[in-house]
């Protein structure tokens, strides 16, 4: 959530149960607002937090010019300092599946290990090798935030427009779903790269926001 | 004469150029479909109505009112009907919430009150980091008065928020009163009598026709706990939004508890919804919830070691029932925050641990009641007397958590203080890694436990569900149904040959035998 309106959002996402201590709150409130003067994103937004067994993270985006593709994640044990994700490559995407199970230490540090024996060869020249697959927490916490926004990132229609140099962007004339608008979940897109695109029916296309 | 002529000429010239101005006036506008003459009439027809003082200060604007009025007028056919949202039909269900009583109000004041202190609660899980929003908190709060009010309990707490898919269960737990034991064992008793009539007119059917008997005998059922004891020592109301009404729970039975640690489904919101699932669950999601809702409190209701000691009822040590009262301790002085939030062993279980059975009290299935016929009984006794179960027996009430079992390479809490720049004040958290969603602070005397959270435990890396038994073995193969081949042909003529030669062979002998006789 936007790091403007962070102060009332909060409480409309109480329902489940997770909100944040009045001190992380004004914690976050003021780190926020210096984090996007440094790194000079257009918008930083409060992403969320993720359970550690010692210590919880608390993630937050920065977006620059184009929303989608511009987005660096940081995280941060107090809302005060913040440190940043690498980006998750396709590498370390399957690295971390490989190696990383269990929950979150909370430690960035921490590395998961993951002993894999192959078999290369046929028959009497079987050889065996072991494959140990190394993953630290850090890289974890990277893949998992990007696995989570490439499969979960919902977004209103109409509230992002591709402007006409390509670039993703809030569209500033969006006043928001009616209230039978909202009930409907076609009116809700996943904010992501499209997938399989070539291979959708020109009826599905149809109902897309921007194709270009 | 000329001037007469003059003048009807000049009159009939201005009568002309009269018409000419009204025609004129008379065309319409080519853009707004609109003339000069129709909107100066409608203006001055306003003038003349109004009567407006400095009529001529404002007379622009009456006129662009005027025009702007034709259009409007034009687009008001289809108006909106008001709809009623579901929003506003819950704004006025949850209105009566904040409605208060005209009876004398001061009286409540002075009588403790069953219900704690929200707003003292509520101020310390929103330090803890955990619950619901401070308005919806203070509506739930309201609503646990009003159903304090209703049902006059003893005492009640907020248990916590379950979440659905489609919608959601707030819970409340209260203590029975008295009257209410006597009641639901009355219910319990009438809906096994029914069962066993119908039962009685099926067998009498049966005795015409006797069919085979299966041999089949499915495994006892263990009995209910007793109301206010064990699983069901409090009761618990549910209700979807604070506002609607409170519905309670039926009591749980030890075979809900068995078949709940097996299936893993989440709510749906609604309390009749059917539990589709293998092992098949014996109920609906109302049982369900209550199952969920008995494991929860019983791995997660923790308070600080000494708050509650055990009561003080039982002298013999010796018993080996486990001690399921336990009282508050009034010489209780509160442990330090820093302590709690670093050791375990300084938070106790205060509710009793289920065990495998599904009861708190273990009670042993060997022993048959007497509604077997005798025949039957005396057999069973004799085969079962060498191996009788063995007594469960769990972790007995007030154990500290220090001795929660690990699983899936988890601890099974994590503990830390609400906040570490003011740690004078802070409360000390623990949250659960075995049930997510479960959290309880303790600062100072003061405690709780809540718990918000979709009702499910930490599976470790994956669910698999229970696979079917194997197939049961059928009927012992014997000679009387293996089959064996029809004799052939030949095999037949060659026996009925052979059965021939044989009679004859027998009929010369009995010949041969008289012949002899004769002779003799």
């Amino acid at each position: 959530m936007n790091s403007d309106s962070l102060y009332y959002s909060l409480e409309l996402v109480a329902g489940s149960g997770y909100t944040l201590n009045i001190e992380q709150r004004a914690a976050l409130q003021t780190s926020l607002v210096i984090l996007r003067k440094n790194y000079k994103f257009q918008r930083v937004l409060y992403w969320g937090k993720i359970l550690g067994l010692k210590e919880d993270y608390f993630i937050a985006q920065g977006r620059g010019e184009d929303e989608m593709n511009d987005k660096k994640n940081l995280y941060s044990f107090n809302c005060m300092d913040w440190f940043l994700l690498p980006p998750a490559t396709d590498s370390m995407i399957d690295e971390v599946s490989r190696a990383a199970k269990g929950r979150f230490t909370g430690d960035p540090s921490y590395v998961y290990e993951h002993l894999e024996i192959r078999r290369q060869g046929e028959g009497d020249e079987a050889e065996e090798e072991e494959v140990v697959t190394k993953v630290n927490e850090e890289s974890r916490l990277a893949v998992t935030v990007h696995q989570i926004d490439e499969e979960v990132s919902v977004v209103p229609r109409g509230a992002f427009i591709k402007s006409p140099h390509g670039l993703v962007q809030v569209n500033r004339s969006f006043g928001g779903l009616s209230h039978s608008e909202a009930g409907k979940l076609d009116n809700f897109l996943h904010f992501s790269k499209p997938k399989n695109l070539k291979k959708k029916s020109i009826l599905e296309m149809g109902d897309f926001e921007s194709i270009y | 004469m000329e001037t007469a002529d003059e003048n009807q000429d000049s009159s009939q010239l201005k009568v002309q150029s009269a018409a000419s101005l009204k025609a004129f006036m008379l065309k319409n506008s080519t853009k707004s479909n609109l003339n000069l003459y129709d909107h100066l009439t409608q203006l001055l027809i306003k003038v003349m109505d109004e009567q407006l003082q400095n009529v001529v200060d404002v007379i622009e604007d009456i006129s662009h009112d005027v025009k702007r009025g034709l259009v409007e007028d034009k687009q008001s056919t289809l108006r909106d009907l008001p709809q009623t949202t579901a929003a506003e039909l819950l704004a006025e269900q949850q209105r009566l919430l904040f409605s208060r009583p005209e009876d004398a109000d001061q009286e409540d004041e002075l009588v403790e009150t069953p219900l704690p202190n929200v707003s003292e609660i509520g101020f310390y899980l929103e330090q803890a980091g955990v619950g619901l929003g401070r308005e919806e908190m203070q509506r739930i709060f309201l609503a646990l008065k009003q159903l304090v009010e209703s049902q006059a309990l003893l005492r009640c707490r907020l248990w916590g928020k379950i979440l659905g898919t489609e919608s959601s269960y707030i819970v409340a737990e209260a203590e029975y009163r008295e009257g209410e034991e006597e009641e639901e064992q009355i219910t319990d008793e009438a809906a096994e009598e029914e069962e066993r009539e119908t039962e009685a007119q099926d067998s009498e059917e049966n005795e015409m026709d006797p069919l085979p008997q299966s041999t089949y005998k499915p495994a006892p059922v263990v009995p209910k706990e007793a109301i206010g004891t064990g699983a069901n020592k409090c009761v618990y109301y549910v209700c979807k939004e604070p506002g609607l009404p409170w519905v309670k729970l039926p009591p749980v039975s030890p075979v809900q508890i068995t078949v709940a640690r097996h299936i893993r489904k989440f709510f749906t919101g609604r309390l009749d919804t059917p539990v589709n699932s293998y092992p098949p669950f014996p109920g609906n999601e109302a049982n369900y919830l209550r199952a969920q809702i008995a494991r929860i409190s019983a791995g997660t209701q923790v308070s600080p070691q000494g708050f509650f000691q055990a009561g003080e009822e039982e002298g013999d040590e010796e018993d080996e029932a486990p001690r399921d009262s336990y009282e508050v301790n009034p010489d209780f002085e509160g442990i330090p925050v820093a302590e709690m939030a670093e050791s375990l062993s300084t938070w106790v279980h205060h509710v009793q641990h289920i065990l495998q059975q599904g009861r708190c009290t273990w009670v042993n299935l060997a022993v048959k009641p007497g509604e077997d016929s005798n025949e039957e009984g005396e057999a069973e006794e004799k085969e079962e007397e060498p191996d009788e179960p063995e007594p469960e027996v769990g972790p007995p009430l007030l154990t500290p958590l220090s001795q929660d079992a690990e699983m899936f390479n988890t601890p099974p809490w994590s503990s830390k203080m609400s906040s570490t720049l003011t740690s004078q004040h802070a409360a000390a958290v623990l949250r659960s890694n075995l049930w997510p969603g479960a959290y309880a602070y303790a600062c100072g005397k003061k405690f709780e436990n809540i718990y918000v959270g979709w009702g499910l435990k930490y599976a470790g890396e994956g669910y698999s569900p229970p696979v079917p038994p194997p197939p049961q073995k059928e009927y012992p193969s014997g000679p009387e149904i293996t089959e064996a081949l029809d004799p052939s042909l030949e095999e037949e003529q060659a026996l009925k040959e052979a059965l021939e030669e044989q009679q004859a062979a027998q009929e010369e002998m009995e010949d041969t035998d008289e012949e002899e006789e004769d002779d003799d």
